[in-house]
């Protein structure tokens, strides 16, 4: 558009005054334009695109390339029912000035400029995962849109088959560099290295040369892409990235080598692997209406009826015979003949009809003792942890489950505001916090109710780490890059009902902390003043003063709530034992028999006791 | 003069000495049990496993009343239990304590401290922490004033002094801690009132004065000194120097009862000169356990009126305008109990009308001596005082 208006600049403006009535000239023939018309290659759609694929600038195309390789290896894993074990490494390898080293990327548009700060990375990331077919290997990685996912409503990470080979791409645009895979199926299997190009202008793979070696490993799958990027850190660099991962994926192990040579290790802390999701039809409440084309045109020429029976989930006979009465179409008519209209009036009354809701059993939520778990991970020296896993809902037909789990106190810092983490489908949100209906649900929540600071419509100022995960078959993105969760009202609602419950559970911890820091006061204001006392009435008595401490201090527990006795009785109850001031009957034994503790400097192992789960 | 002659009086108990000094060891004996009786409750209590607490009367407004019959200033029965196991008392407990048992020592040794040096005898930082068992001398205080009516014990049995305040000259003779003295042989200065006038420490041995008067000021006190007032009208010629301490108060009711002379008292016409009257008249709420001891009902208020402006032809320059404090205190006192008689409500509402107040040394805008010479003597003569 812009080069056309180039070409005619003046002509756009009609109401300008002309000396003759004006006659639009035309701008473009339909010949002119045929000229111009080709097909557009890969790297020219990648590179316009890439914002929405998670490369627009080097230190998120970094992140997007690792985090494609993890989830990956994930889905993989879990659903061959292997613990992942996971390995990323990041090598520096060079300046980016060397890039544009005369390959076909380094022209095509944007990528050859590298900006100041980047430089040149090799990125491996290896799994113990299923592996590859080899024949498949090539399609996967130098394909753009090839995947197993994108036509099935089943929960994963990955959904639309861009992921990797996208990756690959960013790496062979702006080094040049093939991307190299090593992948083994089964013990004594051959393990194959496979070096690969995308011919950008086909879209096809270009293998570039292949060979057999020999791999330690049973079974699973090694990437190594080489690419132009920037090394950051803080809340969206890759650390992050991975130290999110641990905190939702308790089952997995990881090991991750930084640029700087570091190695962090996080062993698993579950051999649990999450329940497999269940793959589902559409609910008839979700569907859209090209889908709903698609899907009836794809029926091979079936009855509407029996066609919506075989593609939707909780649509019986019945049910697809009230669906076609409330449409007006007949339930025999060919279902790839039915459109316009009747297409129209079908696809509203799918939204209307009553049904079932879709079977809860594909969503897998972390679950509430695994995320605390996983907090554990990577909040070690917090003193409460709490969780909550909501029911399965629905929201469009899609089902959900909504987890919060959070981190409180210890080494979290004080008076910085909440950590929050969020996750679709176990993979960590960095991105667009501020357009992300999780951030919304935590705003939203008072965090007042619940003892903390919070200035008026901010995150609550507190040691904490606030998680929240939201499952489902089908994440509602509100774009492409994956980056923000979008405002259904059925999943705000969820998402709020989530952090409050947990919200609760964490309020009932301060306040029992507050209520034990009293007590602790009180306590030791008491021991301060029995020696004084004691010294006093030891004088006024002639007496010891070590016999007139010790009923004092006996005493002490009737009067202060221990924080290793939650029994005992409440703030200022006169003890049962207590009995009019002179009556001089000999003591009785409450103060024994509670262990006569001298309660002086006595340190109360208050550290363990108070992680109420 | 109202005042009947009373006879010198010789008689041998009324002296401080020996005999005396058994009779002291006796009151300590009784003060040292009632203090042991405290300690020993409280640990009573805490053996039992219960909260050690000490009942104190509670020294409020709220727990005063005047007993008309009386005619003082009464503390009610509304008692406090401080409790050493509650965070808002616990520290009071202890420095009561800590008070108790510095008593209990002075006592043993047979010593006698001012209220402030109590303060440092008990005053120390509590180990392992920045605390001091008191702060200043404004926490100890209040805490012997506590001790005191939890049990019922005078701060002088608790062998405990405040400051001495007050002068004396004039036709009477004393016996302090053994020494006669002469109070008709005092030169300019005046005998210095102890603080402790009780009968064990001193007596009255000869009396000469027909009446008392006492002055709120200093200055006043001096003026009539140097004029020997207390010579030519044979009287007791005292200063408050101000609110009267206890040991003046004490003074005074001692004199009224076993000298039986009438007491005359001069202060300033405004509403605080009236309350140092009202308070050696009936008492004071903080100090309202003692009225018994140290009241004297019958004290006379001899002036500043405010009618005397107009009675001495006062100049203008004696006026001092009345604040809007000087008024709200004034209303305050009319509205007290024991000022509700009509002359008493005339007496105010004069002042509140004047719209100034007088102090008495304004009267030596007419004279240097005319106080001596004049004022009094006239009041005097005229039985010009209300009671
Ligand atoms: N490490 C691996 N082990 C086994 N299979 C893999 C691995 N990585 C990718 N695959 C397979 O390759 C396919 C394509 O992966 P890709 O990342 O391109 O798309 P996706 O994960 O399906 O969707 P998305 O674009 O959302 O990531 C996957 O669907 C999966 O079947
Ligand atoms: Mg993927």
């Amino acid at each position: 558009m812009p080069k056309s208006k180039k070409d005619a600049p003046s002509l756009e403006q009609p109401e300008q005054p002309e000396p003759e009535p004006a006659q639009p000239k035309r701008r473009a023939t339909a010949e002119s334009m045929a000229t111009r018309q080709r097909e557009i290659s890969v790297s020219e759609f990648f590179t316009k695109n890439r914002h929405l694929l998670g490369f627009d600038n080097p230190a998120k195309a970094l992140l997007t390339t690792i985090k494609e390789a993890v989830d990956n290896s994930l889905d993989a894993c879990e659903e061959a029912g292997i613990l992942p074990d996971i390995l990323v490494e990041i090598h520096e390898t060079g300046a980016a000035a060397k890039a544009g080293d005369g390959t076909t990327g380094a022209g095509a548009g944007g990528t050859s400029g590298a900006p100041a700060g980047s430089s040149r990375f090799r990125v491996v990331v290896e799994d113990n995962g299923p592996g590859i077919v080899k024949a498949q290997i090539p399609k996967i990685f130098a394909k753009l849109l090839y995947g197993s996912k994108f036509h099935r409503l089943k929960q994963s990470r990955g959904q639309q088959g861009i992921g990797i080979s996208a990756a690959g791409l960013y790496g062979q645009l702006t080094t040049g560099k093939p991307v190299v895979i090593t992948s083994k199926t089964a013990k004594g299997r051959p393990a194959f290295r496979i070096h690969l190009r995308i011919d950008t202008k086909r879209n096809q793979p270009d293998v570039f040369s292949e060979e057999t070696v020999d791999w330690a490993k049973d079974h699973g799958t090694r990437v190594e892409i080489e690419l132009v990027a920037a090394y950051r850190g803080g809340r969206t660099g890759v650390q992050e990235y991975l130290e999110q991962t641990v905190v939702a994926n308790p089952h997995m192990a990881l090991a991750y080598v930084s640029p700087k040579g570091e190695r962090l290790e996080f062993p698993r802390v579950t051999s649990d692997l999450p329940r497999e999701a269940q793959e589902i039809k559409p609910h008839p409440h979700g569907v859209e209406l090209g889908m709903l084309h698609t899907m009836l045109s794809d029926s091979g020429g079936e009855s509407v009826k029996d066609a919506l029976v075989e593609s939707f989930s909780r649509v019986s006979p019945a049910v697809a015979a009230q669906i076609c009465k409330m449409a007006r179409v007949s339930p025999k008519t060919a279902a790839d003949r039915i459109q316009g209209e009747d297409l129209e009036r079908l696809h509203k009354a799918l939204g209307e009809v009553k049904v079932m809701a879709p079977p809860a059993t594909a969503v897998v939520p972390i679950g509430e003792e695994l995320l605390i778990a996983g907090l554990k991970r990577r909040y070690s020296n917090a003193e409460f942890y709490a969780s909550t896993t909501r029911p399965p809902s629905v929201y469009r037909g899609n089902p959900f489950v909504v987890e919060v789990g959070l981190a409180f106190g210890g080494d979290l810092p004080l008076d910085e505001a909440a950590d929050i983490m969020r996750f679709a489908n176990r993979v960590p949100l960095q991105y667009q916090p501020k357009a992300c209906a999780i951030s919304e649900s935590v705003y939203q929540t008072n965090w007042r109710g619940y003892d903390l600071q919070q200035p008026k419509g901010g995150l609550p100022v507190a040691p904490m780490a606030v998680a929240v995960h939201l499952a489902s078959v089908w994440v509602p993105f509100t774009s492409e890059a994956k980056e923000a969760v979008a405002h259904y009202d059925e999943l705000l609602r969820e998402m709020k009902l989530a952090v409050q419950e947990c919200g609760r559970k964490l309020a009932a911890h301060v306040r029992a902390r507050a209520h034990a820091q009293r007590e602790e006061k009180r306590r030791s204001l008491f021991e301060r003043y029995i020696p004084e006392v004691a010294a006093a009435i030891s004088a006024i008595l002639d007496l010891p003063k070590d016999k007139i401490e010790k009923p004092f201090f006996a005493a002490l527990p009737n009067f202060v709530r221990f924080a290793d006795e939650p029994g005992t009785p409440p703030d200022g109850a006169p003890p049962a034992a207590a009995a009019p001031n002179d009556a001089p009957t000999p003591p009785p034994p409450p103060a024994a028999a509670r262990g006569g503790k001298g309660g002086k400097g006595k340190a109360s192992p208050r550290g363990e006791q108070l992680e109420l789960i | 003069m109202a005042a009947k002659k009373t006879a010198p009086k010789k008689s041998a108990p009324s002296t401080p000495s020996a005999s005396s000094a058994s009779k002291r060891s006796d009151r300590d004996a009784l003060t040292l049990g009632k203090i042991e009786k405290l300690a020993r409750q409280a640990l009573a209590q805490a053996t039992k496993g219960g909260n050690p607490a000490l009942d104190i009367r509670t020294r409020t407004l709220s727990n005063v009343s005047f007993n008309e019959k009386k005619r003082i200033i009464e503390l009610g029965d509304r008692t406090q239990s401080r409790e050493f196991f509650n965070v808002a008392m616990a520290r009071k407990f202890m420095q009561t304590m800590l008070v108790a048992s510095g008593c209990k020592t002075l006592i043993g040794e047979d010593k006698t401290v001012s209220i402030r040096q109590m303060f440092y005898m008990t005053k120390h930082t509590l180990p392992g922490s920045s605390e001091n068992t008191f702060d200043d001398q404004s926490e100890s205080d209040p805490i012997i004033e506590d001790l005191e009516v939890g049990i019922d014990a005078l701060r002088e049995e608790l062998h405990l002094f405040a400051n001495r305040r007050g002068l004396v000259v004039g036709k009477l003779v004393v016996n302090d801690a053994g020494d006669e003295i002469d109070l008709a042989r005092m030169g300019r200065g005046g005998w210095g009132i102890p603080s402790i006038c009780e009968p064990g420490h001193l007596a009255f041995v000869r009396n000469a004065a027909e009446f008392i008067l006492l002055v709120e000021k200093q200055a006043v006190w001096h003026r009539l000194n140097e004029d020997r007032f207390w010579e030519k009208h044979n009287c007791i010629l005292l200063t408050s120097e101000g609110q009267a301490a206890r040991g003046a108060r004490r003074l005074l009711q001692r004199m009224a009862t076993e000298l039986k002379l009438p007491i005359y008292v001069l202060v300033d016409n405004d509403p605080w000169g009236l309350y140092i009257y009202s308070v050696l008249k009936q008492g004071s709420i903080n100090l309202a356990y003692e009225s018994m001891r140290m009241a004297v009902p019958n004290v006379r208020f001899l002036g500043m009126s405010a009618f005397d402006y107009k009675k001495f032809a006062m100049p203008p320059a004696a006026e001092i305008k009345l604040t809007k404090e000087d008024i709200t205190r004034a209303e305050q006192m009319k509205a007290y109990p024991w000022f509700k008689d009509a002359k008493w409500q005339r007496e105010i509402q004069a002042t509140i009308d004047n719209g100034f107040k007088m102090e008495v040394d304004a009267l030596l805008t007419k004279r240097i001596s005319f106080i001596t010479d004049e004022y009094i003597p006239k009041k005097l003569r005229d039985r010009d005082y209300l009671q």
